[in-house]
């Protein structure tokens, strides 16, 4: 695998057939910076190296009116910066030069307000704890008297800045918790902190011994950390799901009554506007043809493999893919009434699973936070009817609500997560959170759609072998002519055959392909347009004639994404239930539920009716991983317990889905399921060595014995525990690259997100 | 003692520059790209795009 050829490593995945945006859609998708400068955004998954940066910066600074490009490596994003009067063709010189690019749009690309907080209260706790500690170090040491109490005078000065600002982050959630009449991690975490820096105070005016100022800043920057990795791989997840392709339309051209033409976005265009579709664009709201003939592509919206002919009169469904011909069509809805909106209204309506779900986590709050308390409320108590020292009691209930700070616990989950998500991505799967690979290693069920998920939606010609390898040269030939899928599929079996010389080669949208060679004339398309004899019906399917003859005919089938029937025999060992909607045609269906080994199916489903299987399986008590690609299913991805989809499926069903992959291969729905039971081991092994770590120090800290250099070492010791248990989550892929399926051995050195398209 | 005096603001000053030169590193965009920062430094091209 050479390093640069970006094209090379994609071309195993599936091509979503686009054409390059218009001008106006990249004005559309740009934003204005001013003094005439505007910035588009790009994502180019195929970004590898320096040699790739060079090569786009110099194609692209070449460019006319393209002021600087300059190219972010990690993020594989290519941001331009053009001036106003003249649109740069930036995806087709991309294109040229082997990159595939998307436009992001103008406001995907706000900065992470979130996480430059994060960064900096993590830098500022940092310091505040690497210096406190220095001086804490002196007094553990045996500084005394003044200089004992200058250490830690300087320590609470310190202290507050970074309390004030790196603990708001904390404050914050538990003070919302709370609001509500609720628990949540955070409100243990924070009652520590705020109660240790208060009694350190108090400690410190009365000149005393112990000061608890590291612990509470140490604790902060701990617990910071774990946050800010839990964010990190959110966002990452989120950031690269938006750099796939759009599979939407941003706008379309609108014809105007007095014949001019303007580029409106979707939400611009209302009922009764005329509008230009182009080959290859998708149809921006539900509209009606007026003039002109095509191939539809509906993959996406029903389920249904076969491009749909349509003409004059017929009604589109937005998000469908014009294939063929140019077409006049009339809006019917708004944006907001298409059928996408109301896919959207359809999933926010859907009860996901979701919402019931709680996190470990917060269920390991909701327990850890009042046996907490009540255990540092008790030990106060206890120490009263001791000794009824009233300073004395409370310094040790506090030192207990110190030593019992969920540290470990906080950093338990996230770490592990963190971890998983990377193992995920390295294999070109991508998780939006960390709850979602919890919901994962529960389920019992899982439910397929079929046209893009189990099949990767292109047809693949298979009579090949029994035609003449001369016809099939020349309906190759003919067929490289033409977008439509029947013909590209033939063009890429016939493709190593030599060309012949034809001339006049003419598409007819809805009808086919024919050409001239020397007298004769070839017809590559529907039968009773290409066979003119009346030998064949209609119904013969794709053929290829020559005057009007039959030559020969052409049968296809839709082809199963790689890994398929393995990805399902596995599934089926590990005892899972497996389950296949589709909105396909029956006979369809159940030939490939025969193939693959899906035994139950149901076929001609309707997008309501597949998130109704969900709720139903939800009330069996059953726990369902959906599955699936098309808008069509959107709504059924979040009324399931938790969903995946390929990096090929609608927008809609994308954002939807808890996890995405980016590669052809369905194996990964047994990784990502194997990665998760892995994790969700880890974690509750994580949270039994913070439970262990509490038996041992709590009583320590209730009898009193807890002073500053006990609180330090023991929490620092119980973080270190937890992560390190959490990195044997890496260490476990050395051995699974072994493996002999080679799932892990195969796709390991691709970087996770090249082959996003 | 008296050493205290001077030494404890000189670790406190060089920390407060550590955490300075930190914050100012993630104002300037240097942690946006780190992976291209690691691949530029082989581009030897004279007229480098900005």
């Amino acid at each position: 695998m050479s390093c640069c050829a970006p094209t090379e490593i994609v071309s195993d995945l599936e091509r979503v057939e686009r054409a390059a945006p218009s001008p106006e859609e990249v004005r559309l998708a740009s934003r204005a910076l001013g003094d005439g400068i505007r910035q588009s955004d790009l994502s180019v998954p195929g970004i590898h190296c320096g040699a790739c940066i060079q090569k786009i910066e110099s194609a692209l600074s070449k460019l006319d009116g393209v002021a600087a490009a300059r190219v972010n490596l990690s993020t594989r994003r290519v941001s331009v910066r053009w001036h106003e009067e003249q649109v740069p063709a930036l995806v087709e010189t991309l294109d040229r030069i082997g990159y595939e690019a998307h436009l992001f749009d103008a406001d995907a690309d706000k900065k992470d307000e979130t996480l430059a907080e994060l960064i900096r209260a993590l830098g500022i706790s940092g310091f505040a704890a690497m210096n406190i500690m220095l001086l804490s170090v002196s007094v553990w040491s045996g500084a005394e008297g003044a200089t004992r109490d200058l250490f830690h005078w300087i320590s609470a000065l310190i202290a507050i800045p970074a309390l004030a600002f790196a603990g708001r982050i904390f404050f914050r959630s538990a003070w919302s918790a709370l609001r509500r009449g609720r628990t949540n991690m955070d409100v243990p975490i924070s009652l520590g902190i705020i109660l240790a820096y208060g009694m350190s105070l108090y400690e410190t005016i009365h000149h005393a011994e112990h000061a608890y100022f590291d612990a509470s800043v140490t604790l902060l920057f701990f617990l910071l950390i774990g946050r800010t990795l839990d964010h990190v791989m959110r966002e990452r997840a989120r950031e690269a799901v938006k750099g796939l392709a759009r599979l939407a339309a941003r706008g379309a051209m609108v014809l105007r009554p007095d014949g001019s033409r303007d580029y409106l976005p979707v939400e611009e265009i209302e009922p009764g506007m005329r509008m230009l579709l182009a080959a290859g664009e998708r149809v921006p709201v539900d509209a009606e043809v007026e003039t002109g003939t095509s191939d539809l592509d509906c993959s996406l919206v029903s389920g249904e493999s076969a491009p749909q002919p349509v003409a004059p009169g017929a009604t589109l469904r937005a998000g469908t893919l014009n294939l063929t011909g140019p077409l006049a069509i009339r809006a019917l809805a708004a944006a907001k009434d298409s059928f996408l909106a109301e896919m959207v209204r359809m999933m926010e309506a859907a009860e996901g699973g979701r919402n019931i779900y709680r996190r470990i986590a917060d269920r390991a709050a909701a327990l850890y936070s009042p046996v907490v308390h009540l255990t540092a409320f008790l030990t106060c108590l206890g120490w009263i009817a001791m000794t009824g020292d009233l300073h004395r009691s409370i310094t040790v209930a506090i030192a207990v609500l110190i030593i019992t700070c969920p540290c470990a616990l906080a950093l338990a989950v996230p770490i592990v997560q963190v971890v998983a998500a990377r193992r995920l991505f390295e294999n070109g799967i991508m998780v939006k959170d960390g709850s979602a690979m919890e919901r994962l290693a529960q389920i019992d069920t899982i439910v397929f759609d079929k046209t893009g998920t189990l099949t990767v939606g292109t047809p693949k010609l298979v009579n090949a072998g029994a035609l003449a390898p001369r016809t099939l040269a020349l309906a190759a030939a003919m067929a490289a002519h033409s977008r439509h899928p029947l013909s590209k599929a033939i063009a890429l079996a016939g493709a190593s055959a030599p060309h012949l010389a034809l001339a006049d080669i003419r598409e007819l949208p809805g009808y086919g392909v024919e050409a001239r060679a020397g007298e004769d004339l070839y017809r590559l398309g529907r039968a009773d347009w290409a066979v003119t004899d009346g030998s064949v019906d209609a119904q013969a399917g794709t053929v290829l004639s020559r005057n009007g003859e039959l030559l020969a005919r052409f049968e296809f089938e839709d082809r199963l994404r790689d890994g398929t029937t393995e990805a399902v025999r596995e599934l089926g060992r590990r005892g899972l239930n497996l389950e296949m909607l589709s909105g396909d045609r029956p006979a369809a269906v159940a030939s490939l539920s025969a193939t693959v080994g899906i035994d139950t199916f149901r076929a001609g489903v309707l997008p309501g009716d597949k998130a109704a299987r969900m709720a139903d399986l939800a009330a069996e008590g059953r726990k369902a991983l959906m599955v699936g690609d098309g808008l069509n299913d959107a709504p059924a991805l979040i009324a399931a317990h938790v969903s995946m989809a390929p990096a090929t499926a609608a927008d809609v069903g994308r954002n939807a889905a808890d996890f995405v992959f980016l590669r052809e291969s369905l194996s990964a729905v047994p990784l990502a399921l194997r990665i998760s039971k892995d994790s969700g081991r880890l974690i509750r092994q994580n949270l039994a060595l913070a439970v262990i770590y509490n038996a041992i120090a709590v009583p320590i800290a209730i009898l009193g014995y807890v002073t500053p250099l006990v609180a330090a070492i023991a929490m620092s010791l119980s973080s270190v525990l937890v992560v390190a248990n959490a990195l044997r989550l890496r260490g476990a892929r050395s051995s699974r690259a072994a493996d002999p399926r080679g799932t892990a051995a195969k796709t390991g050195r691709i970087g996770p997100m090249e082959p996003a398209q | 003692m008296t050493t205290l005096l001077y030494l404890i603001p000189i670790a406190l000053f060089l920390g407060g520059l550590g955490l300075g030169a930190f914050i100012w590193s993630l104002r300037s965009g240097q942690y946006d790209d780190l992976d291209g920062a690691a691949s530029r430094i082989l581009i030897d091209d004279e007229n480098k795009p900005k």
